[in-house]
């Protein structure tokens, strides 16, 4: 702890080479924390799934619709404690890159379902007596200033009104928050009863059912029972986990988490090198002083351990700030909640992130602390002319 | 005249002189084209993704090719067209024609569940039905391996770059869809466009399959010339009969090209940006090393009689130099690393797969090594003008 200031002192004998090989750490690490964000947002789908949800959806594909009566077969099922279904509205508020997942479902059954889904008791009840009503999360809210009591027109390609009127309306009953960080806000739910008597075709059909298990260990065998049950109808179905469901839509996009992890690697090599070669050069230039230390007696371990010393401590303070101006970012809500609509910075990444900051202080320091540990007092003290 | 003479040559060994003492500062040199070259590579590796991926929808659909949907649908998937309405725009002017009639081709398009190759979960896969004048019509496909489906019988042709990402699309093997049974009896080539990311069947086979009775979603025609598409346009959209909208199939693959295209660009770019930024202070360092390094040689020059000015274009050349070799370094790594790369994604716009090989294309390519170039001569900037500010007095003095 003593030696603290030598190695302060050392770290600001060239502080332009120090503010800018700190800066080239710093920006490293506020990219690998964007990327985390990112990431984290891709696949926001698989951190919201409940251990004891199932997701059942026509065997084909999802777009294939299932019939309302499942409802009640699946709910006879041992093993199953709840079912609702969803479906897929495709409204769009103005213009298709307004996107945000509408879908109509029912009210009460569905909040039940997804606890993680907060809303005021109040807004509640209104919802569920309001035929029209729906309930959008807090970030979709803030994203267009929607208010409790506005109207709000949608229009769907896929589900033209019976009535043949363009547009759908629905009245914003309640804004729900997310239990969790990871809690997808920028969705919109109305009455299922509302959307299946408007539609002029397809109706009694819904998109897919959640299912809640009593025992989660159970899980695979009530999706197999549940499979079994409409084997051979003519809308056979898939169900799985929903975890496992969102990491099949996530993966669609692509290798997500291979792409993002290569990009970082990338960046965290490219900089390592550049940093190692600051601290080689200032320990370099230091030979002379190094011997001097030796003479005085300091132990090479003492040395060695000066040197890795500076370099975590320029690491840290730039790394820390990088990942911190991160966090900060992701408190002011997502840039694009259209294609992010869950934006932050999971924990076990920023200790993921710490970690790096700390092995690249390491392993920038690594060589050169070598270097400067067996430098021979006689050879360095030479150097100086 | 001879002034301006006299200043070239004084850049030029300047900046031959500092590029020969390159070795002697081997460490940061390296350094700084390494940081330069991790810039190239993650921005060409990100950017021939939006760019595979643009190739292979734009290259969809000749000019003279257009698909009809039914107004109001942005896309197949929610258009609809019964048998009535097929026949009245079959029937249209603008239309090539051949033997048997209008090159008109009702389709029916419908998504399956396939697993992956690469991951071994379920992708949304597109399953098209065609008539008889699709080839005909497309003009480009191509059978590689095996023959074209039966009319009538449960048989499926496969796009040869969804047979390379989805399990199970092998010649000689049989997939099973719901109840049906589909066996693949070819493999066809659409000159790397989007069809090849499809499976392709019978509409008549596939409308009983699907419940669809006699209904279609697209219509797919061959235009007697790039022209006729106006007199084709407005023969449908004045016919009362109709509600429709036709489209370039050209212009209908670009905009559906367009989310997908945006997102990896803009992610691309940022992510560029950044790392950019993080190379340039490598590249800064780099070079103050480099001047503080010389500070007695470039005051001795000076002396001597060089002006400022080529001591600040040669320490900029040095920088540009070094930039330029790292964003050539960079680029070739890129190409040998992504270029043809096959990989597939879900376009949102479709809510089906397409797939596409990664594009280093030379336009691409050039933009990176400008990018380069632009952060060897910020880079440089400073540093050299700081060379060129010193006080020859003080700067001799330095040890």
């Amino acid at each position: 702890m003593k030696f603290l200031r030598l190695v302060w002192a050392n770290l600001w004998r060239k502080p332009l080479r120090t503010t800018l090989t700190g800066l080239s750490v710093f920006v490293a690490f506020l990219l690998f924390g964007l990327l985390c964000v990112v990431r984290q947002s891709l696949t926001a789908g698989v951190s919201m799934a409940g251990a004891d949800r199932l997701v059942t959806r026509h065997k084909v594909s999802i777009i294939q619709m299932l019939p309302v009566s499942y409802e009640a077969r699946i709910a006879r099922i041992p093993g199953v404690a709840a079912v609702v279904h969803q479906s897929w509205f495709g409204g769009i508020y103005k213009d298709p890159k307004n996107f945000f997942p509408n879908m109509p479902v029912e009210p009460e059954k569905y909040l039940e379902m997804y606890p993680e889904f907060v809303l005021p008791k109040a807004q509640e009840r209104a919802w569920i007596a309001d035929r029209t009503g729906a309930i959008i999360g807090r970030s979709l809210a803030t994203r267009f200033g929607w208010k409790v009591g506005d109207t709000v027109p949608l229009m769907s390609p896929i589900w033209r009104r019976a009535d043949g009127s363009g547009a759908w309306e629905f009245h914003i009953d309640g804004i729900y928050d997310g239990a969790k960080k990871s809690t997808d806000t920028s969705q919109f739910f109305f009455h299922y009863t509302y959307f299946d008597e408007g539609r002029s075709f397809w109706k009694g059909m819904v998109g897919w059912y959640t299912v809640r298990v009593t025992d989660p260990a159970k899980a695979a065998e009530v999706a197999r029972a549940i499979d079994a049950e409409f084997a051979n109808s003519p809308y056979e179905t898939k169900t799985e986990p929903e975890g496992a469901f969102a990491q099949a839509f996530a993966q669609q996009v692509g290798d997500i988490g291979a792409i993002m992890m290569s990009i970082q690697a990338a960046v965290f090599l490219t900089i390592l090198f550049v940093a190692a070669n600051t601290v080689a050069q200032s320990v370099r230039e230091r030979t002379e002083e190094i011997g001097v230390l030796k003479a005085l007696g300091f132990p090479s371990g003492m040395v060695f351990g000066l040197v890795l010393a500076e370099s975590l401590a320029l690491a840290l303070v730039a790394g820390v700030s990088g990942l911190g101006l991160v966090w900060l970012f992701t408190l002011g809500g997502s840039p694009i909640p259209a294609l992010l609509p869950v934006f932050y910075l999971p924990t076990p990444d920023i200790a993921a992130g710490f970690g790096l900051v700390v092995l690249l202080g390491v392993l920038a320091a690594a060589g050169p602390a070598w270097g400067a540990m067996r430098l021979g007092v006689a050879d360095a003290l030479r150097r100086m002319s | 005249m001879t002034g301006l003479i006299n200043w070239i040559v004084q850049v030029a060994e300047l900046a031959s002189f500092n590029l020969r003492t390159i070795p002697e500062r081997r460490g940061s040199a390296v350094s700084s084209m390494v940081g330069i070259a991790g810039v190239v590579i993650v921005l060409v590796g990100v950017l021939s993704i939006a760019a595979g991926f643009r190739q292979a929808m734009v290259s969809t659909g000749s000019p003279s090719t257009a698909v009809v949907l039914r107004s109001g649908s942005d896309s197949e998937m929610t258009s609809g067209l019964g048998r009535d309405e097929v026949r009245l725009i079959e029937d249209a002017p603008g239309i090539a024609r051949d033997a048997s009639g209008p090159l008109a081709s009702a389709e029916l398009f419908v998504i399956i569940n396939l697993p992956k190759r690469s991951t071994g979960t379920d992708a949304n896969v597109s399953l098209r039905g065609i008539s008889p004048a699709a080839y005909a019509v497309r003009g480009n496909i191509r059978m590689i391996a095996g023959r074209r489906f039966t009319p009538g019988r449960n048989e499926v042709i496969v796009g040869a770059a969804a047979a390379g990402q989805f399990a199970g699309l092998d010649l000689g093997r049989t997939i099973r869809i719901g109840q049906n049974d589909w066996h693949v009896v070819g493999i066809f080539s659409s000159g790397g466009d989007v069809s090849e990311s499809e499976i392709w069947t019978d509409a008549a086979v596939l409308q009983p399959a699907y419940h669809r009775g006699d209904t279609y979603q697209s219509v797919y025609v061959r235009l007697a010339s790039p022209e006729s598409f106006k007199e084709f346009k407005d023969a449908l959209t004045t016919n009362p009969q109709l509600s429709v909208t036709p489209v370039r199939l050209s212009d209908f693959y670009a905009e559906h090209s367009t989310v997908v295209t945006e997102f990896i660009q803009t992610i691309g770019v940022a992510i560029a940006s950044l790392m950019a930024l993080g190379a340039l202070f490598g590249a800064l360092n780099t070079m103050y090393s480099a001047v503080a390094a010389r500070t007695r040689e470039i005051a001795t020059l000076r002396a001597l009689g060089f002006g400022s000015s080529p001591v600040i274009a040669s320490v900029l050349a040095e920088s540009v130099v070094l930039a330029l070799v790292g964003g050539v370094a960079g680029g070739l790594v890129a190409y040998l690393a992504f270029n043809g790369h096959h990989a597939s994604t879900i376009n949102w716009q479709t809510f089906s797969q397409v797939a596409f090989s990664f594009a280093v294309t030379p336009g691409l390519l050039a933009r990176a090594v400008l990018f380069a170039v632009v952060i060897g001569f910020v880079g440089g900037l400073f540093p050299a003008v700081r060379a060129a500010r010193m006080p020859v007095a003080a700067a001799l003095r330095e040890t």
